[in-house]
């Protein structure tokens, strides 16, 4: 008897330290919106079919995140092992070796239903390098109620002098509306995420196929005359320090009548317990000129797996998990389909459920029309629609966008931001040794 | 003599200088009042002050998605184990510029106040290697040991301003009766040094709690602290002022009541040999 209750007392510790042995804790480094948050919440599910995998979450604001993978994972610290990158990040690490390349997550994953304009973000060389969770591109959301108001029809895809004109009918700058909200707040993902992409459709790009600067082109003094122009007359007061927040509050407020933002933002504006416009909103294509090419960009936040890890598999098995067309069903089951994270999946739009949520058309029908290897009218040694995607971009891209945010708020003209962005390229770009 | 101050003088400068304390607290202030708004009020044009439907939904938002009594745990072990640590080195250094000063004790003050001219970011990837080979990343043994060494210029500064208008005959005299260094130190000087010591020790734990580099840099889930609670909060894409307003206050709660109940030592210490 003593024999057996020491056995049985023996194989349940011989139990208990190989349970505790093999329970695994990963890290997940995330942005904080409400796609990420919500995954947090419906996390339970992952950790019911994986036991022995422990999640511990680790959530940061954009650009916090932003420095502290870059430094993580630059000096291979191993803090985390599953990271939120967007389409400016993977292209660059996995050139450098820092990403665990993902061809080999499970046949069921079906890797072959992500968008091809996302995929082709993630992928380096024919290796798929990070899992989108949400994509989005940009679009026009637009007052429904004030454009009929001014007499005035908004076309599916519109072109740049259309919305001139209707931002400048729309205005009513008595009664604080705007005719359209556009940023201004300097930085690469602000200002000049928008403005990139807008001079994509307007025949500029950064550089020319021997990386020399091209901020000297007529269609870069086109596209920020214009900006500026529309702006003066059309836009809101302050408008040089208005990110994707302040038109958000200024757009769900009443204020703008156009707002060409992130798709992602169709969610917010037409929910009406944050939104007192919510039944009035349109949306429409980006912008063009007639030059072939659209002035919206693409993103994805995905999740990538730092190659210092030492837990790449369970990584692999979150990351799979997060992505998959189960976990949309997830999210669909428990909040609604309007909150599944969009622009990831095809069989998402072949859904004739998902087809009902009122954006849902439009936003793929954006992300479709962007193409990142081929992103502008002229062609470029780059890839990437609304960024260049090299180290240098960031640096770069900020303190250009602080020269044209000067243009917008009248303290600088649109001539001297431009040749300043000018030299302070051609300068950063010899410093870093190209063409390489 | 003392000059007359006419009352109408006396009351425009009392108003001025509720005026300037109004406007110093008002950050604070609003940052509170939007914690019990809910998100369409946070952000609603004009706003309003007072008259708006409160709220503590941010606040069980807040306390569903993140442990904040761990956070605040860590902040408690680092502002204080920094301060601490602090301390034991800062005194004897003080000590020996204010009573046995050197050719260069005055060069060497500045040198030390000179590296707080330093961009912390200059010595991120420096700092955050050696606490990666030492294994101490995401450990309050390194953010402790980091935030004391970046204050400890100003503890060093504060207490060496202290200790100069401490009287050199009085420990002379300890010493003329036997006593130690060490005893000179712990029993003569440090009793007298109390309400500069006192001072500098708040201040310090006031720089500590809200040091936001280093404790964002060198932390992920173990050591993160209450700065890495707001941050967790903070959105360029989605509007989340309310909730972000919640955890700022819960955030700044404990070292503002900490504040308002040492306010008269803080303030005494500070001003400590300002008039002669």
């Amino acid at each position: 008897m003593t024999l057996k209750v020491s056995t049985l007392m023996g194989a349940c510790a011989i139990a208990a330290i190989s349970s505790g042995a093999m329970a695994e804790s990963i890290t997940i480094a995330t942005v904080n919106n409400g796609d990420m948050i919500r995954m947090q919440g419906l996390a339970a599910d992952f950790t019911a079919k994986h036991p022995d995998i422990e999640l511990e979450w680790v959530t940061l604001e954009e650009n916090i995140l932003r420095q502290r993978v870059t430094t993580d994972i630059a000096t291979k610290g191993g803090q985390y092992d599953v990271m939120t990158i967007g389409t400016y990040e993977v292209p660059i690490w996995a050139n450098q070796g820092w990403l665990v390349g993902l061809n080999d997550l499970p046949a069921d994953y079906d890797a072959d239903d992500i968008l091809p304009a996302i995929r082709g973000g993630l992928t380096v060389d024919g290796e798929l390098y990070a899992a989108p969770f949400y994509g989005e591109s940009s679009m026009v959301m637009y007052r429904t109620d004030l454009i009929e108001a001014a007499g005035l029809t908004m076309p599916d895809a519109p072109t740049w002098e259309f919305i001139g004109e209707a931002a400048r009918a729309m205005t009513d700058k008595d009664n604080e509306v705007y005719g359209i909200c556009l940023r201004g707040k300097a930085g690469w993902g602000e200002n000049m995420a928008f403005l990139t992409a807008t001079a994509n459709s307007f025949g500029a790009r950064w550089f020319d196929m021997d990386w020399k600067p091209q901020f000297d082109s007529d269609a870069w003094a086109n596209t920020l005359n214009f900006y500026v122009g529309l702006m003066n007359d059309a836009g809101p007061p302050g408008a040089s320090s208005n990110g994707f927040n302040e038109n958000l509050a200024l757009f769900q407020t009443g204020k703008c009548g156009m707002w060409i933002d992130a798709t992602v933002a169709a969610s917010f504006v037409t929910n009406p317990e944050d939104s007192t416009v919510a039944d009035k909103v349109g949306f429409a294509l980006a912008p063009d000129n007639g030059l072939g090419k659209r002035g919206n960009w693409l993103w994805a936040w995905s999740l990538g797996i730092p190659a210092g890890t030492q837990k790449a598999e369970a990584a692999k098995a979150f990351v799979a998990w997060a992505t998959s067309k189960e976990y949309l069903a997830l999210v669909a089951e428990n909040e609604g389909w309007a909150n599944v994270p969009p622009g990831t999946r095809s069989s998402l739009y072949a859904n004739p459920e998902y087809a009902k949520v009122p954006f849902a058309k439009m936003t793929l029908d954006s992300i479709n029309s962007a193409d990142p290897t081929n992103p502008t009218v002229d062609p470029v040694p780059y890839v990437g629609v609304q960024f260049v995607a090299i180290p240098e971009f960031q640096g770069i891209a900020t303190a250009v966008g602080q020269q044209f945010s000067a243009a917008l708020a009248g303290t600088t003209s649109v001539e001297n931001a431009l040749a300043a962005a000018q030299a302070l390229t051609t300068r950063e770009m010899a410093k870093a040794g190209y063409p390489k | 003599m003392a000059r007359a101050v006419s009352t109408k003088r006396k009351l425009w400068f009392t108003g001025l200088a509720w005026l300037i304390g109004l406007v110093i607290f008002f950050p604070i202030l609003w940052t509170v009042l939007t914690s019990f708004k809910t998100e369409a009020e946070a952000i609603a044009s004009p706003p309003s002050f007072l008259g708006f439907e409160w709220t503590l939904e941010n606040y069980a938002t807040v306390m569903e998605r993140s442990n904040y009594f761990r956070f605040f745990m860590n902040s408690v072990i680092i502002a204080v184990g920094s301060t601490a640590l602090g301390l034991l080195v800062a005194v004897p250094a003080a000590w020996s510029m204010a009573f046995v000063p050197g050719k260069r004790t005055k060069d060497l003050l500045m040198w030390m106040l000179s590296t707080k001219m330093l961009p912390p970011v200059g010595v991120l990837i420096p700092i955050y290697l050696i606490s990666r080979n030492f294994g101490l990343l995401d450990s309050r043994a390194a953010l402790v040991v980091v935030l004391m060494l970046i204050n400890l210029p100003i503890i060093i500064w504060m207490l060496y301003t202290y200790f100069k208008e401490i009287p050199g005959e009085i420990l002379e005299a300890a010493r003329m009766d036997g006593a130690s260094l060490r005893s000179e130190i712990i029993y003569v000087l440090t009793p007298m040094a109390v309400p500069g010591i006192a001072s500098t020790m708040l201040l310090n734990i006031i720089l500590a709690w809200n040091e936001a580099f280093w404790t964002l840099n060198l932390t992920t889930v173990n050591a993160a602290p209450l700065t890495a609670f707001i941050a967790s909060y903070s959105s360029p894409e989605g509007l989340f002022y309310a909730k972000l307003s919640a955890a700022s206050t819960m955030a700044i709660a404990p070292i503002l009541i900490m504040g308002w109940f040492s306010q008269k030592q803080l303030v005494r210490g500070l001003t400590f040999g300002a008039v002669k």
